[in-house]
């Protein structure tokens, strides 16, 4: 039981500190496209929702597909906060409250969700999920949102509709058009903090007797159930944790952009199956293959907009044969034999 | 002093009478055995003493407690662990996580203690380390700690199922045909490991068994089943002398 220093979990972390120090070089000397670093937050998004994504898929082992569901969720709770406080707060400390808020109000959702939809198991839960990621998306399509002297209007109808004092009124949330003229807030170092913040809640989360208790659902429900595991409320948990995280993402997401509105690109199950291929190909139930598999999954269309009209059919080329590469057996066994001293993989007996 | 005391059992599904008037009474300590024939009923008993159905009648008692028609993950806390007649193991946890997994109501921590890894945690942490070891040792399981519970042999595998179930430390301990698949040698082994069980940790044992070697060689009392109904109940040396269950179950 000695304590190795470069575990599995430490080289997580260690892996993302280097990737920071070398953008930030990359930076700092002007060796980075402006392309490049206008896809620096987004990555950061899609290793937070990759990373929260696995822990219901992974770890929970129920397939979700309504994840960008609670993004949006997140999304346009932390932005709406945002305008409404305006400048009354400085960016530092109101972007870290639009975080905690669109955190909770994503675990709220998750919760509400996950009652009915965690009795559910396998085919019929990732259907339910896709649902209500759709339906989030579409109400937030029709939601208007306003404030004037007397507090807070909601509509559903259309901005007249709000029955806003024309002196002070103010529409926050626009239907359709979303939010608009949200400040960035965001930075890449903000969001190499909240993607360490997501691995290390999600790393001891795995490995506190919580994550053993989801893990043994994921593996065997009765079994779980018949050593006393309350079977509900570990899912619960695990449901909303990763929405929770999802919500950060959103927030992070919004805060980079000026104007936000919820299309099927960003908060659609396009989105949603976007995420889930970055787990399934990172490994399920390996969060360091999230966070590798998000990172090389973005930048790959980017590095190969040279090839034009080529660039799809490479990408899905290079999405099979990673997958073939890192998960047939034949494979696995030459990186044990080659690379095995640099993994410690848990030895087999026979 | 009876331990567990079943009375009027049944249970119906549909129009079928899986289980019908079923009782006993198991004291402190024993070794009790159930028998039968393939689809008798056995497992059925199992599953309505541990939860995983509720009993259409009747009523179980486990020391003075009344656990008729409680959750499964409730009769445990009040004190029956049971192994499965397929292997139920969590299989890609390790050999050590899956006994932790069995203590997690002995050692409790928040899942905040857990995230933020405040003393609490290393210190339940390490006294649940101690704990599953020490039963790992029992059943010299302890060298593969680590393994992967998939990755260990098939009789193995069924220790640790028992390590993991005495982890939750039961008051009664169920074990659904044990020695199923194992070789002469192996069921041997076995007979001692529960013998062992029962008298290092006063274990009192409910067991479904079709081997009746071991039957005969561990157990104290028997109840004979056939078509969901008890055949006959008593000591084992007469309840294997009984001409009907001989002819019901053990051929002439």
């Amino acid at each position: 039981m000695a304590k190795k220093i470069f575990t599995k979990d430490n080289s997580t972390y260690i892996i993302v500190i280097l990737a920071y120090i070398i953008v930030e070089a990359l930076i700092g000397t002007g060796n980075l496209s402006s392309l490049m670093k206008g896809l620096l937050v987004p990555l950061c998004v899609y290793v937070i929702l990759a990373v929260s994504l696995n822990i219901t898929v992974g770890i929970l082992g129920e397939l979700s597909l309504g994840h960008a569901g609670f993004m949006c969720v997140g999304a346009f709770s932390g932005a709406f906060f945002t305008q409404l406080v305006g400048d009354s707060l400085n960016g530092g400390l109101r972007f870290a409250i639009a975080i905690l808020i669109g955190a909770v109000v994503a675990a709220v959702f998750g919760i509400l969700i996950g009652i009915p939809v965690l009795r559910l198991k396998g085919d019929y839960l990732a259907i339910v999920t896709l649902a209500f990621g759709e339906i989030i998306k579409n109400i937030i399509n029709i939601l208007y949102v306003g404030t004037d002297a007397n507090g807070l209007h909601i509509s559903i109808k259309n901005a007249a509709a709000l029955n806003l004092d024309p002196e002070t009124g103010r529409i926050i949330i626009k239907g359709a058009q979303g939010i608009s003229g949200t400040p960035s807030d965001s930075s890449f170092t903000i969001g190499v903090i909240l993607v360490l913040i997501t691995l290390f809640v999600t790393l001891n989360l795995i490995h506190s007797r919580t994550g053993r208790a989801i893990m043994a659902i994921r593996d065997n429900r009765i079994a779980a159930e018949s050593i006393g595991i309350n079977i509900t409320k570990y899912k619960l948990l695990a449901f909303t944790v990763s929405a929770a995280f999802a919500g950060i993402a959103g927030v992070l997401y919004a805060h980079n952009l000026s104007s936000l509105v919820a299309l099927p690109k960003n908060f659609g199950y396009n989105m949603s199956i976007m995420i889930l291929v970055f787990v399934v190909l990172g490994g399920m139930g390996n969060i360091r293959g999230s966070v590798i598999a998000a990172v090389v999954l973005t930048l790959l269309p980017e590095l190969l907009r040279g090839l034009n009209e080529y660039r799809m059919l490479i990408y899905s080329v290079v999405l099979i044969a990673v997958m073939i590469l890192s998960w047939s057996p034949t494979a696995k066994a030459f990186r044990e034999r080659y690379f095995g001293f640099l993994s410690r993989r848990k030895k087999e007996v026979s | 002093m009876a331990l567990l005391e079943v009375t009027g059992l049944g249970i119906s599904f549909g129009g079928l009478r899986a289980v019908d008037d079923f009782n006993v009474i198991i004291k402190k300590g024993q070794l009790y055995g159930l028998i039968g024939p393939n689809g008798a009923g056995k497992t059925t008993i199992f599953n309505l003493l541990t939860g995983v159905y509720k009993p259409t009648d009747g009523h179980i008692i486990l020391d003075g407690e009344n656990i008729t028609g409680k959750k499964t993950a409730d009769i445990c806390k009040a004190g029956i662990a049971r192994t499965f007649q397929n292997i139920r193991l969590f299989s890609e946890l390790t050999v050590l996580d899956n006994v932790k997994a069995g203590l997690h109501n002995e050692f409790k921590y928040s899942t905040f203690t857990g995230i933020f890894r405040l003393p609490k945690y290393f210190r339940n942490e390490k006294s649940m380390n101690e704990k599953a070891y020490e039963l790992l040792k029992v059943f010299e399981l302890d060298k593969e700690a680590d393994v992967l519970a998939s990755n260990l042999p098939y009789g193995k595998q069924r220790k640790l199922e028992i390590a993991r179930a005495l982890a939750t430390d039961p008051k009664l301990l169920l074990l659904d045909e044990p020695a199923a698949g194992m070789n002469p040698n192996e069921t041997a082994e076995l007979m001692d490991t529960i013998k062992f069980v029962r008298d290092t940790f006063d274990m009192t044992i409910l067991l479904i068994e079709h081997d009746m070697k071991l039957v005969s060689g561990i157990c104290e009392r028997l109840s004979v089943l056939n078509f969901g109904q008890v055949l006959a109940q008593g000591d084992t040396s007469k309840v294997l002398k009984d001409p009907k269950v001989i002819t019901a179950y053990l051929g002439e």
